[in-house]
């Protein structure tokens, strides 16, 4: 490759896209590594404070996509103070300060302020694509500036933010020159949106592939948008309610048919079951279908729903579904591959709609799942061991048991054995999470089989030290580890320091980890930021006779367990906007 | 008629002091921005005791694991403990906004009746109800509830509440304390007196106050209106010291004093009957407030004149 001029070697790198893949390549040789950064266009940094802004940009001067993420996974638990951090203002200041040609943004648990969109809407006079996942921050006005100022703007993604509504009727502000939109999606938004903007915007947006709504779009609203769109793809539904003998309705019903790509429905965040069979036409299309936010639909109208989607890959639903449910959709959709079942009574004493025999009706019927997300009342071993059984081609296995330390009812026995075989049985499982009645035995299968596991989530599980140890032994790839609420202490942070430069990011909390092994564990490796969350309370005794909290901080009594624990590798080194209640060790 | 007057004054008598809303005689419905004291959390000792027993005893499984299941966690205890533990199940946050929102729902989706186009009987009047925008009006201002953040004067960390949870202003007050204040275990010595005597609570108290940023952002005493006003305007809760609350706090019961010295005057002046008082005067007190407000924090001064002026009238006309 050496006798090649670098336009051709560059040339042959255009053709490896994977991050992965391109970081390999910049191992190589120092030329290798001056093409590949010279030509590289898209970064994803998986932990925004494991490096600063000027450094990507030093490295990477021809970028112009940029994925980041921010807090720790457990902040979507209300597990992290929300000021935590995870700015992305800085970056966009650095980015508009080298006049990078930023087209791409990425985002993910991040805090994005009004102020960082309006600049992004300023500095880039090519961006087209915002993507914003479980961020917050920002508020209608932001979105208002994106809108206005973007002009080649193709995609504008909002999932699951927390957006505060200013009335800022920020879709009036795209221009009607504004004819690029390919994804648009802002079900997250709760405010009202002009109706009658949105419509023209759809209609003059011919590329238009994905329309997601809020709440705030109804019925007549969808049907008029839908006749202006037949192309779309990905339909997210806002509001579907309507009196099923209405012209509108019946109108709804004709111009659905006429939609004859679309291949993915979600949203319903408002929906009447007798209203559901307006979309019987378009199921035999689908492929992907989300009704987890559609409380109050009855088994039954679900049931008749999934007969008439066959072709269905991804479905996320609620547990009213039930275990005959799962068995219907077990039975119809052979090609499925991802499954979400979520609760739809998260604190519910237990009307034990979804169980472990849903699961295992899944596992017979569709043998091409990869991913799964199960919310369930109950577990056993055998259910699970089925499951391995008839389904070894889990790449993400996810399995939340609502009591966390239910142990196995027919047996009363740890589910050890159960995710044993999960994990013995899929050789290419990257991403685990556990729960239920769990000892150290669970750990070393772990340790033992899950040779690809990346990812591994752990909640009120295990005994002792031995149990963090072997995963820390035994997951090569590992790469984030969260633990919650389990009895791993010193000895086990402190085993191998130099596992934790290999991996993303460790969490820590309700452990019996000591102040004394963080400082150990900081001064050994300047690479990692240990940060210590402050989460002491008050009792009331002292609230009342006016006392503060003892804040935790580098000084404090070594033996002293530690609340909160987050820990990652940096080039930073420690960070500069960490809130008072968080101390970089 | 000169001591039925009377007897009708000592019901409305107006009093100044920072518990203002002691009074429940004047009714069940009025609840106020008072300074929270223990008074108010008398449960506080023996909730406490039961969450740190719930944790305990999840905590006490997963170290003994040998432990059948059966022992704790089994029927009644389990959907307790899964509620107690902050951040279980582990759903985001959004999700969980979202599913309590919709359930919230005044009309029903249930899906009861399956409404086809052949069965005339099912086009009840009340069948029909379901579609009236105005309920889903009422709906999409529910919606927008959620976690609002709270934060404590003195505490570094803030956290969030969810407001759906609550259905009234004291079961939002112990919510928060119990979210801040480190619940007490039973093990030490001097907690253990405190168990037994919970009166030991209510001795050389310094209290808090519970205010919040509404729509406008004004901070504003929790309490003087009514929960579902307070639903709709609030953006976020702090809970204040008294001592920097101190301004606030006599600020606004000025100005409501002085109100009630202005109402109670006017009433007098006009012979108005006991019954039409009580019925304008949360009305009135309330757009006094709103008045109030909007003068808002730059008339000091004119908050000293206002309670002299109230004093001469209190003297004066009652």
């Amino acid at each position: 490759m050496n006798y090649f001029p670098d336009e051709v070697i560059e040339h042959v790198f255009d053709y490896v896209t994977s991050h992965q893949d391109r970081n390999s390549i910049s191992l190589v040789c120092k030329s290798w590594y001056r093409i590949e950064r010279l030509s590289r266009q898209r970064v994803f940094i998986g932990n925004c404070y494991s490096i600063s802004p000027d450094k990507v940009i030093e490295r990477f001067p021809a970028i112009r996509s940029l994925s980041l993420k921010g807090k720790p996974h457990f902040a979507d638990f209300n597990l992290v103070p929300y000021d935590w951090g995870g700015h992305v203002y800085p970056w966009i200041v650095a980015m508009a300060k080298s006049k990078v040609n930023l087209e791409e943004l990425r985002l993910k648990r991040m805090v994005v302020s009004d102020e960082s969109l309006e600049l992004i809407s300023s500095s880039f006079a090519n961006f087209t694509s915002l993507v914003l996942v479980s961020c917050e921050g920002f508020t209608t006005n932001g979105l208002k500036a994106v809108a206005a100022n973007c002009s080649l703007l193709r995609e504008l993604d909002l999932q699951e933010n927390e957006v505060e509504d200013h009335r800022s009727q920020w879709l009036n502000h795209f221009p009607e020159s504004s004819t690029s939109l390919v994804t648009l999606n802002f079900s997250c938004l709760k405010g009202e949106i002009n109706l009658a903007a949105l419509e023209r915007l759809v209609a003059r947006s011919p590329n238009l592939k994905t329309l997601r709504v809020n709440r705030a779009v109804t019925l007549d609203s969808l049907q008029k948008i839908l006749s202006w769109a037949p192309q779309l793809m990905d339909l997210g539904v806002g509001s579907f309610i309507h009196d099923p003998d209405s012209e509108t309705f019946y109108k709804l019903k004709n111009t659905i048919v006429q939609c004859k790509s679309i291949k993915s429905l979600s949203g319903f965040l408002e929906v009447a079951p007798y209203c559901l069979p307006a979309i019987y036409p378009v199921c035999s299309n689908l492929t992907s279908l989300n009704l987890s936010y559609a409380l109050g639909i009855p088994a039954s109208e679900l049931i008749k729903l999934i007969r008439h989607c066959k072709r269905l890959q991804r479905l996320w639903i609620l547990d009213c579904i039930g275990d005959k449910g799962l068995e219907v959709v077990a039975s119809n959709c052979k090609d499925l591959q991802e499954l979400r079942v979520f609760p739809s009574d998260p604190f519910g004493a237990g009307n034990t709609v979804v169980t472990e025999e849903g699961l295992v009706a899944i596992s017979f019927g569709c043998k091409k799942l990869n991913s799964l997300l199960y919310f369930c009342h109950q577990m056993t071993n055998t259910a699970l061991i089925t499951v391995a059984n008839n389904c070894p081609n889990f790449v993400r296995f996810r399995l939340c048991i609502l009591d966390p330390t239910k142990a196995d009812p027919l047996t009363q026995q740890p589910l050890d054995e159960g995710f044993g075989a999960i994990v013995q049985s899929c050789k290419g499982l990257k991403r685990l999470s556990l729960s239920g009645l769990l000892t150290d035995k669970v750990f070393l299968y772990i340790g033992m089989y899950a040779e690809q596991l990346e990812m591994l989530s752990v909640a009120f599980a295990g005994n002792s030290d031995k149990g963090m140890i072997y995963v820390l032994n035994g997951c090569k790839k590992l790469r984030k580890l969260e633990v919650r609420d389990s009895p791993f202490g010193d000895a086990a942070l402190l085993a191998d320091p130099g596992k934790y430069e290999t991996m993303r990011s460790l969490w820590m909390s309700s452990c019996e980890v000591t102040l004394g092994a963080c400082k150990a564990l900081a001064r050994k490796m300047p690479m990692l930021n240990v940060e210590i969350i402050d989460d002491s309370e008050l009792t009331v005794d002292e609230a009342l006779c006016g006392g503060a909290p003892v804040a935790v901080t580098a000084d404090g009594d070594d033996k002293q367990k530690v609340e909160k624990m987050y820990l990652y590798r940096t080039l930073a080194g420690p960070r500069n906007d960490a809130p008072e209640f968080v101390c970089t060790l | 008629m000169l001591s039925r007057d009377v007897a009708d004054d000592a019901e409305l008598e107006l009093g100044l002091g920072l518990s203002i809303g002691g009074r429940t005689k004047h009714g069940s419905s009025r609840e106020y921005g008072r300074i929270l004291t223990a008074q108010d959390f008398p449960s506080l000792v023996s909730k406490a005791i039961i969450n740190s027993n719930n944790v305990a005893s999840v905590s006490g499984t997963k170290r003994a694991a040998a432990e059948p299941a059966s022992q704790e966690g089994g029927g009644d205890d389990s959907p307790t403990s899964a509620s107690q533990i902050v951040g279980w199940p582990p759903i985001r946050a959004y999700r969980m906004n979202s599913l309590s929102n919709q359930a919230k729902a005044p009309h029903s989706m249930e899906g009861k009746r399956t409404v086809s186009k052949k069965d005339e009987l099912n086009h009840t009047p009340e069948a029909n109800r379901l579609y009236d925008r105005k309920t889903s009006g009422a709906v999409k201002e529910a919606q927008n509830l959620g976690f609002v953040k709270v934060s404590v004067d003195g505490i570094p960390i803030g956290r969030k509440v969810d407001l759906n949870a609550h259905t009234s202003y004291e079961t939002l007050a112990h919510a928060l304390v119990n979210m801040f204040f480190r619940s007490m275990n039973p093990i030490g010595d001097g907690e253990k007196e405190l168990v037994n005597r919970p009166s030991k609570l209510l001795d050389g108290l310094s209290a808090f106050v519970l205010t919040y940023e509404d729509k406008e952002g004004d901070w504003m005493l929790v309490g003087d209106v009514p929960w579902g006003m307070f639903l709709s305007s609030v953006k976020r809760l702090r809970i204040m010291r008294t001592s920097e609350a101190g301004g606030l706090v006599i600020w606004e019961t000025g100005f409501t004093y002085f109100g009630k010295c202005l109402l109670f005057s006017y009433c007098k002046y006009e012979s108005i009957s006991l019954s039409k008082r009580l019925e304008f005067a949360p009305m009135f007190l309330k757009m006094w407030n709103l008045a109030v407000s909007l003068f808002g924090y730059c008339a000091d001064f004119f908050w000293l004149t206002l309670v002299a002026s109230g004093v001469a009238f209190h003297s004066l006309v009652l």
